[in-house]
């Protein structure tokens, strides 16, 4: 194994993990204020209102196919019963349909983006930086699909599964992921990037998903002395700033 | 009564606003002036009958704000359930877009100087604060102000319209008046029912509605839960913004920024004790014309002594109580019963309470050539004159005109009770009574709505009690993380957000400084009269 490949297959997932859990801590720690979806609806909502819902929708479904090949073993979709060409097929085709509308949705979002005005203004350098990655990912991923759909199939559940499972019981299996077409290490690698990208960019309110809302009691009551000790720190030293 | 709560409410006596938008304008001043907020009032005065702000904010059929009855008779917000909240959480359908509050813009001033030479008069062109570019202006916060427009924008007001066509006209002759609005900080928000971050809360201390900056996450499903569209969106940080009650005023004894700045005197504050547990169950009642009723069971008398045991069970203060005893708001509600809450039909049992003008009465009366003072005149008008009554209804109590008839009937008692008083006539007991109020009452009601003293009209408890150990973390309000001079890492967009006057030190310094157009020009409003500053003199030719 060459060290470029230990690099990619051994380092860098880590260096991943790292930037996300440790980037998520300090920006909820230094940044709540700026940790949000910087809507622009009120700009524009015509396009907003079908591209929005079919981008992230999409996304939604290409997460969990996403989980669901990489964290589910081969072994035990076979031990149900669903053999490789079916489960090939299925996730082919619910993974292209979900794949084409983030695609679609990303397009017809970027095209607003750049079109509307008051959109582009409120765009920033870190939000167009943030899109070429997003985009890439996604172009990358869906191109796997449709690849492999056209020529041969690649059992990524024989290569990049595995190692994807063994990075997070810290035994990350290089020889698997050197297996896989370039393709797939292309999408691999710009989906870490987009990955470690997520707390330093606007993709942080994916991780405020209000999941808590529907359990928790429409009227929310704060004591002004709870809100009080949240809010207001105790003065730090000078030198602690 | 189990659990009491205190609210700190307001009542707004409409007969004494002249529209003179000094409320509006010093609440801008103090909190949306900055970048962002440009569009946002969070107070703002409308002409009635007229569209409002936003424009025809009042049609829920179309805005989906406040609570509902569901088949079941349940109360269910207007614009749907949780699960169908959070399934249109990527893009919230019923949202008002720029255009319906208005677009905020600017004067391009340099033209003024830099135009080139012509026989026109350079003018400074109008320009969007939301794209840069020129525009029309088309509409405003109070485009219709005083009818301005006339009846082809009036007609479009959804009051109007829930009256009936037939009389539109008639109306037009009859009346109009002025409608400050602020946040309602209502006892049962639907905005704090919506907000799936559970970042708007209602303070349980005074029942004010707060946004967490920190906690927001920009969803804007608070705009769309509001009836009274009081919720706004700061499009440059991404987060709800609101009317505040100016709570840091509040809690050390000083009405709001609207209330103290306001010409006409007309604004009181003061505390209001309620059954909190109560709170659902009133606003579920089933008729829309009950909710004026059922609100006001909800409010406790601080006189009964049961009362005040169980609001100190509750924890409220002694002076809480001791200011519920006094608050002119109480007195304008329970005691005198002539201010009525807006819009009740919302279901949010809203904390801003109004006392209905009698002056389209007055107006119509005098207008005909009659005695607009004398009790018999006002009491028939007030029962003839269909319009105002119904429009007046239509805002106050649903639609049920007996209520704001008794509180119409109370405001002409007391005219005619006081015009035979000022002219040094025999009080006439029976004009008090005919209205359900004693002599007493007209006079002492008179004392609080003409003569009321400052601190008569804002009875504030200042103590929250200081907790232990709590002055040290007063210090400079300034000092907290990305503070001023401080940005956030990834640019303005992030990071706290500064202080109002902090930012607006920086823009002035800037503006003073850094003039484009003359470099060579220095601000001598600035100048101390010490030394020469930059820019006082042109650069000398050193060539």
């Amino acid at each position: 194994m060459s060290w470029s490949e230990t690099a990619m297959w051994v380092v860098t997932p880590y260096l991943t993990l790292v930037l996300l859990v440790g980037g998520l801590i300090w920006r909820h720690r230094y940044d709540r204020f700026g940790w949000t979806t910087r809507s622009s609806e009120l700009y524009e909502s015509r396009l907003l209102r079908i591209g929005s819902p079919l981008f992230h929708f999409g996304l939604l479904f290409v997460l969990l196919g996403h989980l669901f090949g990489l964290v589910i073993p081969e072994g035990w979709t076979d031990a149900v019963g669903i053999g490789e060409p079916l489960y090939h097929a299925s996730a082919l085709i619910v993974g292209g349909v979900a794949g084409v509308c983030t695609l679609g949705g990303i397009a017809l979002l970027i095209y607003r983006r750049r079109t509307t005005g008051p959109v582009f203004l409120a765009t920033t350098r870190n939000d167009k930086m943030m899109y070429v990655v997003l985009v890439a990912a996604i172009v990358a991923g869906l191109a796997t699909t449709l690849l492999s759909a056209a020529f041969q199939a690649h059992d990524y559940r024989q290569t990049v599964s595995p190692w994807f499972r063994g990075v997070f019981v810290l035994q990350p299996d290089a020889s698997a992921m050197i297996r896989a077409p370039w393709t797939y290490k292309l999408h691999t690698l710009v989906g870490m990037a987009l990955i470690a990208l997520f707390p330093f960019t606007r993709l942080v309110h994916a991780f405020a998903a209000p999941v808590g809302y529907v359990f928790r009691p429409y009227i929310v009551y704060r004591s002004r002395g709870a809100a009080g000790r949240q809010a207001v720190r105790a003065p730090r030293p000078g030198w602690d700033r | 009564m189990s659990r009491v709560m205190a609210q700190i409410a307001m009542v707004m006596n409409l007969d004494k606003c002249i529209g003179c938008h000094t409320c509006s304008v010093t609440c801008k001043q103090t909190w949306t002036n900055r970048s962002g907020v440009e569009y946002v009032w969070f107070n703002n005065v409308e002409t009635r009958p007229g569209q409002g702000y936003p424009r025809r904010y009042e049609d829920q059929e179309k805005w989906r704000g406040g609570w509902e009855l569901d088949r079941h008779g349940r109360l269910t917000l207007k614009s749907g359930g949780r699960l169908r909240r959070m399934l249109s959480i990527f893009a919230n359908p019923i949202m008002p877009s720029i255009q319906d509050y208005y677009e905020p813009w600017t004067y391009d001033y340099e033209n003024l100087t830099s135009a080139p030479l012509s026989a026109d008069t350079p003018v400074a062109p109008p320009r969007s604060l939301i794209s840069g570019e020129p525009m029309a202006v088309r509409w405003g916060a109070n485009w219709d102000d005083d009818l301005g427009g006339g009846p082809s924008l009036a007609s479009a007001d959804p009051v109007v319209q829930r009256i009936g066509d037939s009389v539109r006209l008639d109306f037009e002759r009859a009346f109009m008046f002025y409608l400050p609005r602020i946040c309602e900080h209502c006892l049962n928000p639907a905005c704090v029912a919506a907000c799936p971050s559970g970042a708007l809360y209602k303070r349980s201390e005074d029942g004010i509605v707060l946004v967490d900056q920190d906690r927001c996450r920009g969803w804007r499903m608070c705009v769309t839960g509001c009836p009274y569209k009081k919720v706004y969106f700061n499009h440059r940080t991404g987060k709800a913004e609101k009317c505040t009650f100016c709570f840091p005023r509040v809690e050390v004894g000083l009405p709001t920024v609207c209330s103290e700045t306001c010409v006409g005197r007309l604004r009181y504050l003061g505390v209001m004790l309620y059954d909190a547990d109560r709170v659902v169950e009133a606003a579920s009642v089933p008729g829309d014309e009950d909710l004026y009723e059922a609100q006001l069971s909800l409010f406790l008398d601080p006189r009964d002594p049961e009362v005040a045991a169980a609001a100190t069970r509750s924890g409220i203060p002694d002076d809480w109580l001791e200011a519920a005893r006094r608050s002119p708001v109480h007195d304008l509600i329970m005691k005198y019963r002539v201010a009525l809450p807006l819009h009740p039909e919302f279901r949010t049992l809203p904390m801003v309470w109004y006392v209905p003008p009698l002056s389209p009465v007055v107006d119509a009366l005098a207008g005909g050539g009659h005695d607009g003072e004398d009790a018999g005149n006002l009491f028939g008008a007030i029962e003839t004159l269909r319009i105002p009554v119904e429009y007046l209804a239509e805002l106050f109590t649903a639609g049920d005109p007996v209520p704001v008839k008794a509180s119409l009937r109370r405001l002409a008692a007391m005219r005619a009770h006081m015009r035979r008083i000022n002219l040094g006539e025999e009080p006439d007991p029976s004009i008090g009574t005919r209205a359900g109020l004693t002599g007493e009452d007209v006079e002492a009601m008179y004392r609080l709505l003409a003569l009321a003293r400052y601190e008569e009209r804002y009875v504030i408890p200042t103590a929250y009690a200081a907790e232990p150990g709590s002055v040290e973390e007063i210090g400079c309000s300034l000092d907290y993380e990305g503070g001023p001079g401080m940005t956030g890492p990834f640019g303005e967009a992030s990071g706290t957000p500064a202080p109002v006057s902090v930012e607006s030190f920086h823009s002035l310094k800037q503006r003073q400084t850094s003039d484009e157009v003359t470099h060579e020009r220095v601000n001598l409003l600035n100048w101390d009269g010490k030394g020469v500053p930059d820019g006082m003199f042109p650069k000398r030719d050193r060539r």
